[in-house]
């Protein structure tokens, strides 16, 4: 049987990063495909590619046995590949049946737009992938998960012959995830093939024929998935046992650093969130993407205004209303999203590093530059920053470097509280690795950490105790020892309110 | 040094290569009596651009400097005329723009209107109602002691330049060792980062334009006491000129660098152009059109040298 898309050394770089290095794939009709691997592995890269938005630097792509060149966006959808982002990317200020007919539309008489069979054809297609919208709403009114089905929705109106979707069910509820695997299943019967990214293992197990696990823009090789365990994924994503990634913890929890109480924040969805922190301790928040994890973190921050609730620092009443409060308070917030919020590109690394500490490299009211490079050699070499010296814009470091400088700037605030948003989100593995052995070193310290991240390894492997938020409010709190995936997943998922 | 000039580099070459070409093509420019009054001339232009780099450094613009400056001219002739002690009128001067500074920097930061339509707007009010007011009449009549303070043409025009050298020394001085001066270009660069990072943004951006109203105040009356009387019409056009200094001296229009030596520079280079025509017997037409290739000769070099800047991260 001839494969329905072959990729044979695919490899691509930027600048000098090597996203991919000689990756090779080939999905079958009729096979639902697992791609697997790392944030950061060049899983996006390759689908990309195939979407025909990026060009590979070296090798070739075969379309049912014809080698494809110079694949565009548009001809890569009128060869019949259908991508399916993460984030929908539908127009939101048209119709949900003028944005399916602007995918593809059957040519009428005149080009004029026959605006009852163009409604009646979303509308079948709509309830063919179980959405219940009407074709006449606007985009901009529906829900993520509601986009998501208008995308497919499109995929199956053009009869792809390749479907290709990255983390379809990041952002669903379990109903509509539910409703998804319904779809992919049936797409496979109909012949199609499709390359699913996910990192949830428990629905590729369920779905998936076959997987190719990608690490560092390398493939590790294609699997069948039946015999394949969780472990054996894991092991070939990271190269190394789990135990290896996250370093061992054995400090001393003292006593309570932060408590809140009820803390509510209504504008930002924010509802009743109730815990303690106490130093040395690292309290994992978990939850799916909109859970209200940032939202939390940014009420608690002062940077939104809370409506109700109480917050203690040290065993103190506080108000926080600002983030400069936060900050005289000992809290610190390294924010998601680095490259936009994290640090300021156009700084060299000294200054981004003393920012949120000046007073500490000034003398008398004047900055000591002296003192400031001193500092912030310091921190580079404790936080091994890859820069060659700390005038290097952090512009032209890489991610991972980038978020060590993020941290150094909000250590030498020395926090009594450290909020980490995503701190690993789109970072290689080896400064992953380093990441994770600083929190180890700050909570060893007797900083309370509070680690918010999506990677369920990441918060297993590194929580003393799991908060998992459900819809703004937190589902449920898991000690260490009883935290497992299956667990969180179900708190995250809403199904249950099990807690200690 | 080399940091020095950095991104003011195309202003620096353009003004050098233009007065070394004057030494040969017309020596009598360098004149002690010319390059007197090329640099009376743009002292106030100096003064306002000084600010106008902080103000687009927090990536802002204020264009209503020009408005700004005739009402503080205006009010200043009409203190000193009232009786207000002349050597109060640096001060009054400064009070007046910073108020009105203040009103521009509050509706564009807390009220989070955008800056360019606020000042815009505060442009054609003042304006107009500074005409209304006026009624377009000069204020005239004005003490005695008013014109150079009272002291002389020769020890006024020693005030006049010693006070802007200072000043402005102080300012650029100030934009490298005092920690508020990097909150500016923390928030110009990436407003969100910064507040994140805990700097009060929104106070940065009010304080900026309160210290480009305070320096258009002070330049104002600074300008006043060289004529006789206070027109109603002054500061037409300052604002475009500021800006432009700003810019050819190599601060992009989207904030968040820049360097007050390049301002001085982008003066210094826009001013001289009139004066150095007509040492050179060209038409006096040409001044615009060369500041204008000026303007767009800096910024094509700047464009050209940030995508040089944004090489790919290092792997």
């Amino acid at each position: 049987m001839i494969p329905v898309l072959e990729a044979v050394g695919i490899r691509k770089s930027f600048g000098g990063v090597r996203a991919l290095r000689g990756v090779s794939l080939e999905v079958c009709a009729g096979e639902v495909h697992a791609l697997v691997g790392e944030n950061g592995a060049g899983k996006s890269t390759l689908i990309k590619i195939f979407a025909g938005a990026l060009q590979p630097d070296e090798g070739e792509i075969r379309l049912e046995g014809t080698p494809i060149e110079h694949l565009t966006p548009a001809k890569s959808k009128s060869l019949g590949i259908a991508v399916i982002y993460q984030q929908p990317a539908l127009f939101p200020d048209l119709t949900v049946s003028e944005n399916i007919a602007l995918a593809h539309e059957p040519p009428t008489a005149f080009r004029r737009i026959d605006w009852r069979k163009r409604n009646e054809h979303a509308a079948t297609l709509l309830s063919r992938v179980g959405a219940d919208m009407l074709p006449q709403a606007y985009v901009s009114s529906l829900s993520m998960p509601e986009q998501q089905l208008v995308e497919i929705a499109k995929a199956v109106d053009a009869e792809a012959r390749l479907v290709i979707m990255d983390e379809p069910t990041a952002s669903l509820g379990d109903r509509d995830a539910e409703n998804l695997f319904r779809i992919v299943d049936e797409l496979r019967k109909s012949g199609a093939a499709v390359i699913y990214i996910s990192h949830r293992f428990e629905e590729l197990f369920a779905l998936a024929n076959r997987v190719t696990v990608l690490r560092d823009g390398e493939s590790m090789g294609t699997f069948p998935m039946a015999e394949m365990t969780n472990r054996d994924l894991v092991r070939l994503m990271v190269g190394r046992e789990m135990e290896a990634v996250f370093p061992e913890r054995n400090c001393t929890i003292g006593e309570p650093v932060l408590e809140v109480r009820h803390l509510t924040c209504v504008s930002r969805g924010v509802h009743d969130v109730s815990f303690v922190l106490r130093r040395g301790e690292v309290l994992g928040l978990a939850g799916l993407v909109g859970s209200g994890r940032t939202q939390f973190a940014e009420t608690l921050f002062g940077l939104s205004r809370a409506d109700g609730g109480s917050i203690a620092v040290g065993g103190k009443a506080v108000r926080i209303e600002s983030p400069q409060q936060a900050l005289a308070l000992g809290l610190a917030y390294v924010p998601e999203d680095r490259r936009r919020h994290g640090v300021i590109m156009d700084f060299p690394v000294s200054m981004n590093t003393t920012l949120a500490s000046l007073e500490r490299v000034s003398r008398g009211g004047f900055l000591d530059f002296t003192a400031e490079r001193r500092v912030a050699e310091e921190y580079r070499e404790r936080f091994r920053v890859k820069a060659p010296s700390v005038d290097t814009p952090v512009r032209n470091l890489s991610g991972g470097n980038q978020q060590k400088v993020s941290l150094a700037r909000w250590l030498m605030t020395e926090p009594r509280v450290l909020i980490l948003d995503e701190p690993t989100q789109g970072i290689d593995i080896g400064a992953k690795h380093e990441i994770y052995m600083l929190i180890g070193e700050l909570a060893a310290r007797g900083i309370g950490i509070i680690l918010i991240s999506s990677e369920l390894a990441e918060v297993l492997g590194m929580s003393d105790r799991i908060a998992v938020m459900h819809a703004g409010r937190v589902a449920g709190v898991l000690d260490r020892n009883h935290a497992d995936a299956h667990t969180v997943m179900e708190l995250a998922l809403g199904h249950a309110a099990v807690g200690d | 040094m080399r940091k020095l000039l950095q991104r003011e580099f195309a202003g620096f070459i353009t003004l050098a290569l233009f007065l070394i070409y004057l030494a040969f093509a017309a020596p009598s420019f360098y004149s002690l009596g010319n390059l007197r009054d090329i640099a009376l001339a743009n002292v106030s232009v100096l003064l306002i651009s000084t600010g106008m780099t902080l103000v687009i450094v927090v990536a802002e613009i204020d264009i209503s400097v020009g408005s700004l400056f005739a009402i503080c001219g205006v009010c200043g002739g009409l203190l000193a005329r009232g009786g207000l002690p002349i050597w109060m009128l640096p001060f009054a001067g400064i009070a007046i723009g910073s108020a009105l500074g203040a009103a521009n920097g509050g509706l564009v930061s807390f009220v989070k209107a955008p800056s360019i339509v606020v000042t815009l707007a505060t442009m054609v009010a003042w304006r107009e109602a500074l005409n209304w007011a006026t009624g377009g009449a000069w204020v005239e009549n004005l003490p005695a002691n008013f014109q150079w303070f009272g002291l002389g043409q020769a020890a006024g025009e020693a005030v006049l330049f010693s006070a802007t050298a200072v000043l402005f020394l102080a300012i650029l001085w100030a934009s490298h060792n005092l920690p508020a001066f990097r909150s500016i270009y923390a928030t110009g660069s990436d407003a969100e980062a910064a507040r994140l990072a805990g700097i009060n943004t929104k106070l940065v951006v009010f304080a900026a334009f309160v210290l480009v109203g305070a320096l258009t105040g002070l330049a104002s009356v600074l300008n006043a006491v060289r004529f006789s009387d206070v027109p109603a019409n002054a500061g037409i056009g300052l604002e475009l000129q500021s800006i432009a200094a700003v810019v050819v001296g190599g601060t992009p229009i989207t904030g968040g660098r820049g360097r007050l030596m390049g301002t001085l520079i982008g003066v210094a280079l826009l001013g001289i152009i009139g004066p150095a025509l007509t040492y050179l017997q060209l038409s006096p037409y040409w001044e615009k059109a060369i500041q204008g290739g000026i303007i767009l000769v800096t910024v094509l070099f700047d464009a050209l040298a940030s995508r040089a800047e944004k090489r790919p991260a290092l792997a």
